[in-house]
């Protein structure tokens, strides 16, 4: 059984290692340091950590400004209030300006559990995406969390990376590479490809497992980077698969699958399935009921698989 | 930068000058900012020509004071006032909202001399904030300036901002509100009324100044007086006139995003002659 942590410890904990030997960062958060994890920074560096209060627009606003001054600026809240409500502000302040600013954002997801629908953001992917300058991550696991917190301190401009309140198996190890735009391939197979991001990923090892009984040979693919996305990576695998299920705690609009087919369709046509949050909003529950409830578990990618391959020329 | 005897007569001498340049780069472009323009004249030119620290031959001077121009549709008195201070040449005047022009519709850092994107309103106070918190850790001494309009004050942002300002005694923050009482569609008294506006930013913890924006030696004092005021942020309330020096434009909300044709610009500029020999 892997190890089991929330993306968000990993941030938490990388950002103070960071900060030990650069103190050009700078973190500022909506009044959500508890559960995001940025209050690591705030008890290790408390001169160089601000709570602007409930004001995700500020947070924002003012982490712009002071990245103006050659700091790398932090804003952290939940996915929810700052993609959504700071959009403006993510848009004009920190992209337009192409600002050092790293937007950094827990509780995204239907994982977000018992809160329900109004904290359980599935959007963010789709609307970080589409903003000129950003890149968009989406990390796996606490080991690959704190690569990423270290390469998005080091690459400049701005960045949106989600991370999660559930805790999720580490799959990954110290040795993988991390490459922001550079995907990982988890598992390698023949007869049809996973391209999955965060939570999904370890579902779809777990579904080509099931699928290898039934004699299928499943690709897993960690797309930690839905932007910019790794073209080759899919290209390859639609040319050497034939097919592909895409899976994302997200909605099934303009996330990492729409990433997936936007590639697909111009430059390697094949089948695909997308496993993903069908137009709908959450509710409360535990994660695990609501993973089942709204289709996004092993099941519903081998379902998926199924399917696709039955559509392959 | 600052001098020790300040030469008001040049000063207004300039202020017609540029709202001669504004009014003629609008109708050159044939659309553009001409009200909020207006009315900035004479803050504009009291922050590059007496109060900011800066070095137009160097933009990106480290210790420079920086203004975020928050009410980012008046680029062409933003223009105006850097071309004159020597930023670049005044030709690129003819230039704006024109395809491939570093004057862009919205004040914009391609040109020279301009510390922010802006166009969306209520963003900028937030921004200077950034800058002077980062200023402070870096125990620098240079200011921000941000100028903001009194319809885009209507934007909760804004507010966000003049807490976070006085709650960590941002001192190096000085705010202008160019309150020249009228917006897109009227009267600000009238769409969203903002009185009483200095007991609002006082409520806020901010000290407070209300003055003449048209008045050289009230900007002056008052820009004077913020800079020594420690412990919490200034905000310099300058009660201006919309379209200010033209009576055809002055208050009226047509003239908010509007070019004058030729005939007007003429109306316009014969106004501004008549109106400096009073």
């Amino acid at each position: 059984m892997a190890e089991m942590i929330a993306t968000r410890d990993g941030f938490g904990n990388e950002i103070v290692e960071l900060g030990k030997t650069n103190d050009k960062i700078l973190v500022f958060s909506g009044d959500l340091e508890d559960a995001t994890r940025a209050e690591y920074f705030k008890k290790a560096y408390p001169t160089r950590f601000f709570n602007l209060g409930i004001t995700e627009q500020d947070v924002v606003g003012t982490a712009a400004g002071a990245s103006t001054l050659g700091f790398v600026t932090f804003a952290t809240s939940f996915a929810v209030f700052l993609t959504n409500r700071a959009y403006d502000q993510i848009r004009m302040d920190v992209c337009y300006n192409n600002c050092n600013v790293k937007v950094v954002c827990s509780h995204a997801g239907l994982t977000v559990g018992e809160d329900g629908a109004s904290a359980q953001c599935l959007e963010d992917l789709a609307i970080m995406r589409v903003l000129p300058n950003m890149r968009v991550l989406c990390p796996v696991d606490n080991v690959e969390v704190r690569k990423a917190t270290r390469a998005i301190v080091a690459e400049k401009g701005p960045i949106y990376m989600r991370t999660s309140r559930a805790p999720l198996p580490v799959i990954t190890s110290e040795s993988d590479p991390f490459i922001i735009g550079k995907a990982n391939v988890m598992r390698a197979g023949k007869d049809v490809t996973f391209i999955a991001c965060g939570i999904m990923v370890s579902e779809s090892l777990s579904a080509a497992e099931i699928l290898k009984a039934e004699g299928i040979d499943a690709r897993v693919i960690n797309m930690h980077t839905i932007k910019p996305i790794d073209k080759d990576t899919i290209i390859a695998a639609a040319k050497e698969t034939g097919a592909i299920v895409t899976a994302e705690e997200h909605q099934i609009h303009g996330g990492l699958g729409s990433a997936v087919v936007e590639v697909l369709a111009q430059f390697a046509p094949v089948p695909v399935e997308m496993v993903a949050v069908k137009d709908s909003f959450g509710e409360s529950g535990t994660p695990a009921e609501l993973m089942k409830a709204y289709h996004l578990k092993d099941v519903d990618i081998v379902q998926a698989a199924r399917k696709v391959i039955k559509r392959k020329k | 930068m600052p001098q020790t005897a300040i030469d008001i007569d040049s000063l207004k001498q300039k202020a017609f000058e540029f709202r001669k340049e504004i009014l003629e780069m609008i109708n050159l472009s044939g659309s553009g900012h001409p009200g909020g323009s207006l009315s900035a004249v004479e803050i504009m030119i009291s922050l590059y020509f007496y109060k900011m620290k800066h070095r137009p031959t160097d933009p990106h001077w480290e210790d420079r004071d920086r203004l975020i121009v928050s009410k980012g549709h008046v680029s062409p008195v933003v223009d105006v006032t850097l071309a004159n201070a020597g930023y670049f040449s005044k030709d690129e005047l003819k230039r704006f909202r024109k395809m491939g022009s570093f004057l862009q519709g919205h004040v914009h850092t391609k040109t020279p001399g301009v510390e922010f994107n802006t166009g969306s309103l209520g963003h900028g106070l937030a921004v200077a904030n950034g800058i002077a918190i980062g200023a402070k850790l870096l125990n620098k001494s240079f200011r921000a300036f941000c100028l903001m309009g009194d319809g885009e004050i209507q934007e909760g942002s804004v507010w966000e901002a003049a807490m976070t300002a006085s709650h960590h005694k941002l001192d190096n923050v000085c705010a202008i509100v160019d309150y020249n009482q009228v917006q897109e569609n009227g009267l600000v008294s009238e769409i969203k009324n903002l009185e009483p506006l200095t007991k609002k930013w006082e409520s806020f913890g901010w000290h407070v100044l209300s003055i003449n924006g048209h008045d050289f030696d009230a900007l002056i004092k008052a820009l004077d007086e913020a800079e020594v005021t420690k412990g919490k942020p200034t905000v310099i309330i300058a009660n201006t006139v919309k379209g200010k020096g033209v009576e055809f434009m002055e208050l009226k909300a047509a003239w908010h995003g509007k070019a004058p044709n030729a005939e007007q610009l003429k109306a316009a500029i014969q106004e501004l002659e008549s109106g400096r020999s009073k």
